[in-house]
């Protein structure tokens, strides 16, 4: 069927495929139905369940306060899809607009969205993380398997990486009265993702509520008994922690594989798209009729220099699907640039935290208004003269009037006079993030490249 | 009509019925600088804005000396400000404390547990209607209720509340911006002084005897808590349930009582609503965008000169937040003068937003909820006798001082 030029045959009989059933698949699939698509639509996703939110799953499924089967999430409309859940997007052909799938059939398209997200990135040496104790969390599945573990009581749980996951999977632990050791590559909690100033105040937060927090140590072996049941864990300090459960917090891999061969300019790094989440291709043209959204697109940002931004935030994975489904069934003088200011949550040892705009890039940040010794605050951070992102611990309110400080572009460290401006507040500091060469636990922003005044091309092939 | 002169129209008693044209008017300027020296702000998103902007101050303390007596913003010295009138972190800390007895996280299912008892309460008032054909909805149903829910909600005995009707009434007249020659602006700030004296010395004892035998009341749990805050000091638990007491009082008796006019007005509406009790919950919402109880915040200050749609409003002027205005704001919000009981995407600005967001919010709605849900329901042929109805002075918590409905019967 061809369909060019026929934009109005498209949204009324067209065939849409979205690959990759969780929030940002069933967001976009309800985008189209609300906006008039009244074509076929095929969900294609690898996990058996119907989609869910996955906030809750290292917070009030971990404490047993929700089960897990009550995470689906709520659906804004019917869709009137296909449901092909339960089978993996193995390739795509873009030349026949078809999407190969595992169990040997095939479904074609006339546009595809493409919204397989990532996942936990697992413990590297294969035969340790086969051990009877040892745990990653991103699925549902994951979680109801954590869950169940901790109900036995394990005497002492490892979190290796002290991002938001593994801080939060930590802070569960704590409130369920279970002894926890935190070992961390970089020098404190948080620190990728909102530097050290504040992951001191997140390590002062760990210790506090008894965590056995070890920072600038790795994990360097997990050891198990003869029936196969984690022990053990070697540290790079030479110490060793006897330990039941090990809980693998180090970051996310992106679900690209499938692409490979596609022609797609897919990698490690995500699917690159433009801001109207078309997809390109190797050559690094953009593709008419593949686009992409949430955890596996990077985009470029107007507001942070048009560098290609890779966020793994619920935020962002609704906004682009939206943007994305206008996008597919519109005129292209129709279509939106997606330039949603990045932001995320975080619920750990009872603290409420919130950023807004991208923390990794700054230099310098100022206490503008609360205390870090109180953890109430708001932090700006700066970037060459300019306001570029903002926490609040237990302040989230105000990040609002951040956000618009940020959008516009407005001058750091900040001018006015705010209320409760304590002495410390005075001067900014440096931000203190770790060199981005060296690896830690995953950052949730990746920045990668500038677009459009980049004319270097590189791609990055599938590591073996 | 000059938009210096707007503030005293919108305080004119003989535009208290329909505000609105004066509100379309100023939001043509969304910053006015009044001729009181105020600056009044009108559309929605500055206002919006405004009410998240860390820059501007809910402490009165903050403004200017030489504009501080001439709107009427004068504190009690002898008594410290409530936590509306606070900033970080004192504010925050006095919230933190007042909310553990009220709401999440601590106490998340205090106000759905209240659901039965508010549903005896309101029953039993329109039990009360069976042998009367005219009621004034005022003084025989949305004042009782409210008054009798936050009584009970605080721990003060029933007998005691036609004693709080007063000091409540002339307490919460302190929000009216000033008016009248200064003779009687002094003599109103003194009566208003004196209620305030008055119902803290009741209130020290009530809770001095709850904290020798608590129950399970709020004031009970103010006395006797012990959080990571620690607790309030005798001073600002008088302070606190003051507020609270004023707020439960002066409030939702408006939201009920511009429900029922706004229903009455709009039969349609009211058939629907019959028809379908769940579409009480939007309407609600609703209401609280086109007929707000609270019509504007008239106490903040900016700690810094501010540009605000391209006005700068200097450090330590007058503000006025015009909500009710703000949620009428064509700019935000479709048919924005037409009451659309279903209306979607109403995030309206009834509670305020931020920091300050509406205290008993959750049980402003659930109140306004049951009590619109059952008059509808019960009273047959339900009909206005007076359109408009007379107002009560207040310009800032506006409604009806008496709404005389006429029925011809009771459903059980």
């Amino acid at each position: 069927m061809s369909l060019d030029g026929s934009l109005e045959k498209l949204r009324r009989e067209g065939h849409i495929v979205i690959v990759g059933a969780s929030i940002a698949g069933l967001r976009a699939a309800e985008t189209l139905r609300a906006e008039g698509f009244t074509g076929t639509l095929t969900m294609i996703g690898d996990e058996p369940n119907e989609p869910y939110d996955r906030p809750p799953l290292s917070k009030q499924v971990l404490l047993g306060r929700v089960p897990v089967d009550h995470t689906r999430l709520p659906r804004r409309r019917t869709v009137d899809a296909r449901w092909r859940l339960g089978v993996a997007a193995t390739g795509l052909d873009l030349a026949a607009k078809r999407v190969h799938l595992a169990d040997g059939d095939a479904v074609d398209y006339d546009r595809l969205l493409i919204t397989t997200g990532v996942r936990a990135r697992p413990w590297p040496q294969e035969l340790e993380a086969e051990l009877d104790g040892v745990f990653v969390l991103r699925t549902s599945d994951d979680a109801a398997r954590l869950q169940r573990r901790l109900n036995a009581g394990p005497r002492r749980v490892l979190v290796i990486g002290a991002g938001f996951t593994g801080s939060e999977i930590a802070s569960a632990c704590r409130e369920r009265g279970l002894e926890v050791t935190v070992a961390e590559r970089g020098a404190a909690p948080l620190v990728g993702a909102l530097g050290g100033v504040v992951g001191e105040v997140a390590a002062s937060m760990q210790r506090e509520h008894g965590v056995d927090l070890r920072c600038g140590v790795t994990v360097t072996g997990l050891e198990g008994d003869s029936a196969g049941r984690l022990r053990r864990a070697h540290l790079s300090d030479g110490s060793t922690v006897e330990v039941e459960v090990a809980v693998v917090c180090l970051g996310a891999t992106r679900n690209t594989e499938w692409l490979a061969s596609s022609g797609l300019g897919a990698g490690p790094r995500g699917i690159a798209c433009d801001a109207g989440c078309r997809a390109f291709d190797v050559r690094g043209i953009v593709t008419d009729d593949v686009f992409v959204a949430g955890d596996v697109a990077r985009s470029p940002h107007p507001l942070f220099g048009y560098q290609f931004l890779s966020l793994e935030h619920w935020g962002n994975a609704i906004e682009q699907a939206e943007t994305a489904a206008h996008n597919m069934i519109s005129a292209s003088s129709d279509r939106r640039p997606h330039v949603w200011t990045p932001s995320f949550w975080s619920a750990q040892f009872g603290v409420n935290i919130k950023s807004v705009g991208v923390p990794p890039m700054a230099d310098e940040i100022i206490v503008t208004q609360g205390s870090l010794a109180e953890r109430r605050f708001v932090a700006a951070y700066g970037f060459q003269g300019r306001i570029i992102a903002a926490v609040a611990f237990d302040q989230a309110k105000w990040l609002e009037f951040y956000q618009r400080q940020i959008e516009q572009a407005a001058p750091f460290p900040p001018e006015f006079a705010t209320v409760d401006r304590r002495p410390e507040g005075m001067h900014p500091v440096p931000a203190e993030f770790p060199d981005p060469s060296m690896p830690s636990h995953g950052p949730t922003v990746t920045l990668s490249g500038h677009s459009p005044s980049e004319r270097r091309i590189s791609f990055t092939p599938l590591r073996a | 009509m000059t938009s210096v002169a707007l503030l005293r129209q919108i305080t004119d008693y003989a535009n208290r019925a329909d505000p609105y044209p004066l509100y379309a008017e100023l939001r043509k300027t969304p910053v006015v600088r009044d001729e009181t020296g105020v600056y009044l702000v009108s559309t929605y998103w500055e206002i919006h804005h405004l009410l998240h902007d860390p820059r501007v101050s809910s402490d009165v303390r903050n403004l200017s000396p030489e504009v501080a007596g001439a709107v009427g913003q004068v504190e009690d010295p002898n008594l410290p400000p409530s936590f509306l009138r606070l900033d970080p972190p004192e504010h925050d800390r006095l919230r933190r404390l007042a909310m553990r007895p009220f709401g999440p996280p601590h106490t998340p299912r205090r106000v759905y547990e209240m659901r039965g008892e508010l549903g005896e309460i309101v029953s039993g008032l329109i039990d009360g209607f069976r042998d009367r054909g005219q009621i004034d909805l005022v003084d025989d149903f949305s004042y009782p209720f409210p008054v009798t829910v936050i009584c009970r909600l605080l721990g003060v005995p029933h007998e005691d509340e036609s004693r709080f009707h007063g000091w409540a009434d002339t307490i919460a007249g302190g929000l009216d911006p000033g008016h009248g020659t200064e003779e009687e602006r002094e003599a109103k700030q003194q009566a208003i002084r004196q209620a305030r004296v008055d119902l803290a010395g009741y209130l020290a004892g009530l809770i001095e005897e709850r904290r020798r035998s608590p129950r399970d009341d709020m004031l009970s749990a103010l006395a006797t808590g012990h959080g990571p805050d620690g607790q309030m000091s005798p001073v600002d638990m008088v302070i606190t349930s003051t507020l609270l007491l004023i707020a439960g009082h002066e409030t939702t008796v408006n939201l009920i009582t511009n429900g029922m006019l706004t229903l009455l007005r709009n039969p349609d509406v009211l058939q629907r609503l019959r028809e379908d009790p769940d579409l009480v919950v939007p309407l609600v919402e609703e209401l609280l965008r086109f007929e707000p109880p609270v019509q504007f915040i008239p106490h903040r200050t900016p700690l810094s000169d501010i540009e605000v749609a391209g006005t700068i409003i200097p450090k330590g002027a007058p503000l006025y937040l015009m909500l009710a205005s703000g949620s009428r704001d064509p700019q935000r919000f479709l048919d924005a003068d037409r009451f659309i009981p279903d209306r979607p995407d109403n995030q309206h600005l009834g509670f305020g937003s931020g920091l300050h967001n509406c205290f008993g919010a959750p049980l402003a709605r659930l109140e306004a909820q049951i009590a619109l849900t059952e008059l509808t329901r019960r009273l047959d042929n339900l009909r206005l006798v007076e359109d408009p109805p007379p107002y009560r002075q207040n310009a800032v918590l506006r409604g009806p001082r008496h709404l005389a409905v006429a029925f011809d019967g009771l459903k059980q």
